[in-house]
């Protein structure tokens, strides 16, 4: 008897990912969540709220010190094992991001693949950026003077929602480089593509990334971006995903909002189409959270 | 094999140190009583009875018939017996590695990357089977193989891996090239690190390679070949072939190799430069070191005794930039060696599968013979010698922490390069007559520069004549940071963004 009835899947409830755990929205909604090419419902995803976003910079504020100061190779290490984990979970990644974007299944998982190499390359970048973007200045006089970079602090990031690879490789294309060199984040993700990137965050939560350095909250972007952009504890937006470059929620609003605390501004493309995620990376997304610090000291008996 | 002269030498000592040095040592012995504490010798897996070469992705029989022992040093116990590569071997290795090297050079840099990753990785998993391993086929201690060795091994291995799909960002051009084959030929003193720093740099740029360890010490890169199988590398990209120098002759002068890479004594660096004079072969040489560790009168003296003890007992000094010089200010001269002895009375040797143990047993018995011939001359040049009270293991080689003051600059132990645990102490009155000092050496590989005065080191740093400059620490390395020497200690750097450089053609 028993073989005639199909079993029935468990389903996954999707949380967000803030400072380490997995909480629901503190506003208790959600919205739904729809397969991209058939419209059919994949998910309750949280609405998560401008209070929620606020908690997130607060963890990640917390996880700053810590992350800040490790070694750059023991954030490459932990970059790497996320590689790990997301290659252990392909398939699950490819049945998401082929939903999320409306694409057929090899390609997703071509994609994935793209995402997991995308890892493994900002996980080599930690204990190399110093030695491409710092320099020994040989000012005139007796003076040792050697400039290195280091993390500006909490960035916030909006997550790409259009492209080649959008919901996983361009997120991790977003995130990695800015937690690669000590940053730690705040991600609004895709609002209408925000599954891979929920599941990213059970990822990073067995990759032995503390607490708090990337927390990820899906919901209306106009709620959230805004937050981010105006928050006092932020010290730099990344404005990846942002589709518009007049009226609410565009780049010049939240351009306008990060301006009272002079936020650093990574202003985005605009392509109508968006990035081709797959394209090859080049340094501009390490570099452009990072402070250079100069120290001098004179030589001298 | 005779034991060491062990005993408290008195001599010719300056008055505080003849009233302080035997009682301190007397009592830092009585402090610390230690169990023993011994690592499991089955961690390090199954040595096999006879080893042949690693060619071409397989496991091989030598073409020659001759075979050499590698025995355990602290012992004297024979461990495998391994091959004499002949000519006809590194004909073989070398061909290997030329018909790998075409599709390992046209991969992507990421996918070479990944395999370096996965080594990293099982290098970590293996860790400790291969701390175990190394510490009986070289002698050096379970604490030093377990927590410098092969973490060392592991990090360069991620570091260079990373490097692999980055190059166009080295500063070397936009597409920088590999060179072709690598002939690299590494010591006793570090085999697995030396190994590291030989391969990781080599196939991240896309090169293939041929590897020769010591023959004293060729174990951990036998099973090095294991874990490069285990980690999928393709067939050819990784060769190991051993023997003793006449093999690594035949390597480094074979006319299939473009790139030579040699880690060792200056005299074997200088034939290997001869033997390439004229030709289009790649050359890096890490070579012999004579470091002065300098101390200054305002140095913080328990900081710098730690530093003076790990830069010249790590590793038994078996250290190519060992801090073998020490260059003390004349005003703290006595009360920096009376420190210095009250520590060295507190070092313990033996058992270097004992994780209590300090320093371990002299590689080899050819090693030992040239320590004491040295040794020997430094009291018959008139300098006056010191050793705390400690008892050796009557097998093996051992040879006591040693301690010459006293020591003036024309003397052989403050010239030569004695590649053991002997310390020769000099005294300089001023920064000008320090740096003179520790300049007056044909080596250039390293100095330690000991002074609260942040301006001085920073001054001390930009006059020495040496590749890596430690203050206020001593014989630390790390995968990012460039090492290699000034003058005769070699050519080229190794570690960091600058070691690629060896392997590029650029």
């Amino acid at each position: 008897m028993s073989d005639l009835i199909p079993r029935l899947d468990v389903m996954k409830t999707y949380k967000l990912y803030v400072g380490g755990k997995f909480p629901r929205s503190e506003s208790g909604r959600v919205y739904e969540v729809t397969d991209r090419k058939t419209g059919d419902w994949l998910a309750n995803a949280p609405q998560g709220t401008r209070k929620d976003t606020r908690d997130a910079v607060v963890a990640a504020r917390k996880a700053q010190d810590g992350w800040s100061s490790a070694t750059a190779y023991n954030r490459g290490q932990i970059l790497y094992r996320a590689a790990e984990m997301l290659q252990g979970r392909r398939e699950q990644f490819a049945a998401e991001v082929a939903a999320a974007e409306g694409i057929g299944g090899r390609k997703a998982a071509a994609l994935v693949d793209a995402a997991i190499d995308r890892w493994v390359w900002y996980a080599g970048w930690t204990d190399k950026v110093a030695q491409i973007a710092g320099s020994a200045n040989p000012v005139a006089g007796p003076y040792f003077n050697l400039s290195a970079p280091e993390p500006t602090g909490v960035v916030g990031v909006v997550a790409p929602q259009t492209g080649n690879g959008f919901s996983l490789l361009g997120l991790v294309s977003a995130i990695a480089p800015v937690i690669a060199t000590g940053n730690t984040a705040v991600v609004a993700l895709a609002a209408e593509a925000p599954l891979p990137g929920l599941s990213l965050g059970e990822v990073l939560a067995t990759s032995d990334l503390p607490g708090g350095v990337v927390n990820l909250i899906s919901g209306r972007t106009e709620d959230i971006a805004p937050t981010l952009a105006s928050h006092q504890d932020v010290n730099a937006i990344d404005l990846t995903g942002v589709i518009s470059l007049e009226g609410p929620g565009s780049a010049r609003e939240l351009e306008v909002l990060a301006a009272d605390t002079l936020k650093r501004v990574r202003r985005p493309s605009l392509a109508p189409t968006g990035e081709d995620w797959t394209a090859a990376p080049g340094t501009d997304r390490l570099m452009a959270f990072l402070e250079t610090k100069t120290v001098w000291h004179p030589m001298g008996i | 094999m005779a034991t060491p002269k062990t005993s408290t030498k008195t001599g010719k000592k300056t008055a505080a140190a003849a009233v302080e040095a035997p009682r301190a040592a007397t009592s830092g012995r009585k402090l610390f009583e230690y169990a023993p504490a011994p690592e499991s010798r089955a961690a390090a897996g199954e040595i096999a009875g006879s080893y042949g070469h690693y060619i071409n992705g397989e496991f091989v029989e030598s073409t020659g018939k001759e075979t050499l022992t590698t025995v355990d040093p602290s012992t004297e116990q024979a461990l495998a017996e391994i091959a004499q590569g002949t000519a006809k071997d590194v004909d073989r290795a070398v061909a290997a590695a030329r018909e790998a090297f075409t599709s390992w050079s046209a991969l992507p840099g990421a996918e070479r990357g990944k395999y370096l990753f996965r080594i990293a990785r099982i290098i970590q998993e293996r860790s400790r089977e291969l701390a175990v391993l190394e510490s009986i086929d070289n002698g050096k201690p379970i604490r030093e193989t377990r927590d410098f060795d092969l973490p060392m091994v592991a990090a360069h291995f991620f570091y260079y891996a990373g490097w692999a799909d980055k190059l166009e960002f080295a500063g070397y051009g936009p597409n920088p090239r590999p060179v072709g084959v690598a002939a690299q030929v590494i010591p006793w003193n570090f085999p697995l690190m030396m190994l590291a720093w030989k391969i990781a740099p080599a196939l991240a740029t896309g090169n293939t390679v041929v590897l020769k360890p010591a023959e004293t010490t060729p174990l951990t890169a036998l099973r090095f070949a294991e874990i490069c199988r285990q980690a999928g590398l393709p067939r050819g990209v990784v060769n190991i072939v051993t023997g003793d120098g006449r093999t690594g002759a035949a390597l480094t002068g074979h006319p299939g190799v473009d790139k030579v890479a040699f880690t060792g004594s200056t005299d074997v660096g200088r034939a290997i430069a001869r033997t390439l004079a004229g030709s289009r072969t790649k050359l890096s040489l890490e070579l012999g070191g004579k470091a002065a560790n300098i101390v200054f009168d305002d140095a913080p003296i328990d900081q710098a005794v730690e530093g003076i003890v790990n830069g010249i007992f790590f590793n038994q000094g078996h250290v190519c930039c060992a801090g073998s010089r020490l260059l003390v200010q004349e005003s703290v001269h006595d009360e920096v060696m009376d420190a210095l002895r009250r520590r060295m009375a507190t070092l313990r040797i033996g058992d270097p599968l004992d994780k209590n143990t300090d320093v371990g047993a002299i590689n080899s018995a050819a090693q030992l013979a040239r320590i004491r011939e040295l040794t020997d001359a430094g009291e018959a040049e008139g300098a006056e010698r010191w050793s705390p009270a400690c008892e050796l293991p009557t097998t093996g080689y051992w040879f006591a922490p040693t301690v010459f003051t006293g020591v003036s600059a024309t003397h052989r132990i403050a010239r030569e390069e004695i590649f053991g645990p002997v310390l020769s102490v000099l005294t300089f009155r001023t920064p000008e007559e320090a740096v003179a000092k520790a300049n007056n050496t044909p080596y250039g590989l390293s100095a330690g520069v000991w002074t609260e005065k942040g301006s001085r080191i920073l001054w001390m740093a930009s006059r020495l004549k040496a590749g890596v400059v430690w203050s206020n620490t001593f014989n630390k390395f790390d995968p990012t940071s460039p090492f290699g020497g000034y003058k005769e200690s070699g050519y080229g750097r190794e570690g960091g963004r600058h070691g690629l450089e060896a392997y590029l053609n650029v």
